[in-house]
């Protein structure tokens, strides 16, 4: 038993050994293999998106952006997404402050509900909002009444919107406001700070890139969805499809130029936001490491 | 700071929900089925001249373009359509249940309100590897048949229907119209009893559905799954010449349902908008010769005598049955086939 035991125990030092000095080919074929299933996975769909986009000249690329129906989609998604993130970015610092710095009753069912979009899917989420503002829906007579249009019109993909990017501020912000306590909020409050002033000057400089990485997440959704907004919105070209949707028409008409223009937009878009992300990333690195040097 | 936040919120939401609604031009929404939208672009820019001229109002009209199944139930839900033009008459039906359009809504215009007509046709690979010649070749062991979803697209509905039918001539021989009057007849019986079998063999060869006739193209042609495509023969005849480099070819059954696509005012949408008039003339310019020649001009079959003349020849001369004759009209097809534990229902068991 303890001769199997010693066995073992040396076959795995062997093994650690040997993976130390991992011959050059070994270790070739490795780096190579995790290269290429990058390059399959990631870069060769990103390429692709560009390629096809430009196929047709630039001239072609760049009308299907001036095209009437592609500069409403645009203004949508925007639109959407100036109402959706600033929204959710108030909320999710309300939200995040009072889990992380208050002891209530319902604390727990708090939580679980902000983390509900994440939990359904989003085609659920759209068809929640049919069944309230539709036609038919639990709020649909007295909208007519009032000749209120909610569902396939703009305000429908906004609130589908909101619905969908609800939880990403907040579930930035507890575990970094619940790790960070309450000390110094109350210190600053025993000092004789007010509560605005507490958070304005204690809370916020600290929570700072934590709030910012959780609104460029919510801003990336709010312009991408597509489930939710698609059950909400009805198609209406030129008036209620957002630049996803406006993709998938192209792409059902057999415009493919066009519809690759949308997406390398989109996919721009996203890697603006990357890049954006990796920068807030690297100065909060840069910042932890400034405020305790000795770590 | 946070009040200029606020202000600067507050405008971005009135700018973008106010912009249109002082707008001087009328806005007409069309919600129409999938494959059309090559059709209504091309006749909607004609209307949108013709109506300048013969009133001086500017006339926007929009598009929004699905499944037919689906696109009814967002008009029953509040899709603020002022003309719906859907694949089936059953679709327009479900609408008109809910109030939105009075039950006879298909005397108002001729021809039961289709201004065009289509039938099906099957899309095979190249060289016809299966040997697919007709309906009879659905259902043998091998041959996948790529078909929307009859409970949200029209066209499946007419696939089904057709191969049904298909069954029920082959049974029943040439009258089988006349004999159909009586469906105590045990032929007859025995008849509708090979159909369901026939129909359920074919669904077993289904290995995906999808939602709308565009879908359906789209998975056979570019995702290349199945070995043949039911679809609208306009459909089929527009993708074949957009993707004639696609490695595909088109078979046309001896016989087959005449499909008729419906067209209807929503009354209580255009009293609400006040586009009663123009969307009423929208529907009827369709009848006009300018609204022929571009229904012809993409595939679907002109009820005009003149245009079905001028574009015969693009059309293979099969026999067709209508609905009518063959199921009752669409209410008592519905009824028996599709509606919630219908035939279908029993049939197709994923």
């Amino acid at each position: 038993m303890a001769g199997a035991v010693q066995l073992r125990l040396h076959g795995s030092q062997r093994g650690a050994y040997a993976a130390r000095t991992e011959s050059p080919l070994v270790r070739r074929i490795l780096i190579g293999t995790a290269l290429m299933f990058l390059v399959l996975v990631l870069v060769l769909p990103l390429v692709l998106i560009f390629s096809t986009a430009f196929s047709r000249g630039i001239g072609v690329y760049l009308s299907s952006f001036t095209d009437p129906d592609a500069l409403s989609a645009i203004r949508l998604t925007l639109l959407t997404a100036a109402v959706a993130v600033p929204l959710n970015t108030l909320f999710g610092v309300c939200a995040a402050w009072a889990i992380a710095k208050f002891e209530f009753r319902g604390k727990n069912i708090l939580i679980t509900l902000i983390d509900l979009p994440f939990a359904v899917s989003p085609v659920i989420a759209g068809l929640i909002f049919v069944i309230l503002f539709g036609s038919w829906g639990f709020f649909g007579e007295w909208l007519a009444a009032y000749n209120i249009k909610i569902i396939f019109a703009k305000p429908g993909i906004i609130i589908a919107t909101v619905f969908i990017t609800f939880p990403f501020v907040a579930r930035e912000l507890i575990p970094l406001m619940q790790a960070q306590g309450s000390e110094e909020e109350q210190s600053a409050i025993v000092l004789g700070a007010g509560a605005w002033q507490t958070f304005r000057r204690v809370t916020l400089p600290n929570i700072k890139w934590g709030l910012l990485y959780g609104v460029i997440l919510c801003n990336a959704r709010a312009m991408g969805e597509f489930g939710a907004v698609s059950v909400v919105s009805g198609h209406i070209r030129g008036l209620t499809c957002t630049m996803p949707l406006h993709l998938e028409i192209l792409y059902n008409e057999y415009n493919f130029a066009a519809a690759f223009a949308i997406a390398s937009l989109l996919t721009f878009l996203a890697l603006v936001t990357l890049v954006l992300k990796s920068i807030i990333e690297w100065r909060s690195a840069r910042q932890t490491a400034f405020e305790n040097p000795e770590s | 700071m946070q009040k200029k936040l606020i202000g600067a919120i507050l405008a971005v939401v009135l700018f973008g929900f106010g912009g249109m609604s002082f707008a001087e031009t009328i806005e007409l929404l069309n919600v129409s089925y999938d494959p059309t939208r090559e059709l209504y672009r091309e006749f909607n820019d004609e209307f949108v001249k013709y109506w300048k001229e013969k009133t001086g109002q500017a006339v926007i009209v929009r598009q929004s373009h699905g499944g037919s199944g689906k696109q009814a139930r967002a008009v029953i839900d509040g899709l603020e359509a002022d003309v719906v033009t859907l694949a089936l008459a059953g679709d327009v039906d479900a609408i008109s249940e809910r109030g939105l359009l009075p039950a006879d809504w298909q005397k108002r215009l001729p021809g039961n309100s289709s201004p065009y007509t289509s039938t099906l046709a099957l899309l095979v690979r190249k060289g016809n590897p299966k040997n697919i010649k007709s309906w009879g070749d659905l259902t043998r062991v091998g041959v996948q048949v790529i078909t929307p979803n009859p409970k949200t697209s029209g066209v499946a509905r007419w696939n089904y229907l057709a191969i049904w039918g298909y069954v029920l001539r082959r049974e029943l021989g040439k009258d089988y119209v006349a004999r159909l009057k009586n469906p105590q007849d045990p032929a007859v019986i025995a008849a509708q009893d090979k159909a369901r079998a026939f129909i359920t063999k074919v669904f077993k060869n289904v290995p995906v559905l999808d939602s709308g006739a565009r879908d359906a193209t789209n998975t056979f042609v570019q995702r290349r799954i199945g070995d043949v495509l039911i679809n609208w023969e306009n459909e089929i005849l527009l993708s074949s010449n957009e993707l004639a480099s696609a490695g595909v070819e088109i078979v046309i059954p001896e016989v087959s349902i005449l499909a008729e696509p419906t067209v209807a005012v929503v009354d209580k949408n255009v009293d609400r908008k006040g586009t009663r008039s123009v969307a009423q003339a929208y529907l009827e310019y369709l009848y006009s010769p300018v609204g022929q020649d571009i229904a012809g001009r993409n595939y679907y079959r002109p009820t005009s005598r003149e245009a079905a003349a001028k574009y015969s020849k693009q059309f293979p001369k099969i026999e067709l049955f209508t609905i009518d004759d063959v199921f009752g009209g669409w209410p008592e097809a519905t009824r028996v086939h599709f509606a919630d534990g219908g035939e279908f229902d029993r049939i197709y068991i994923p």
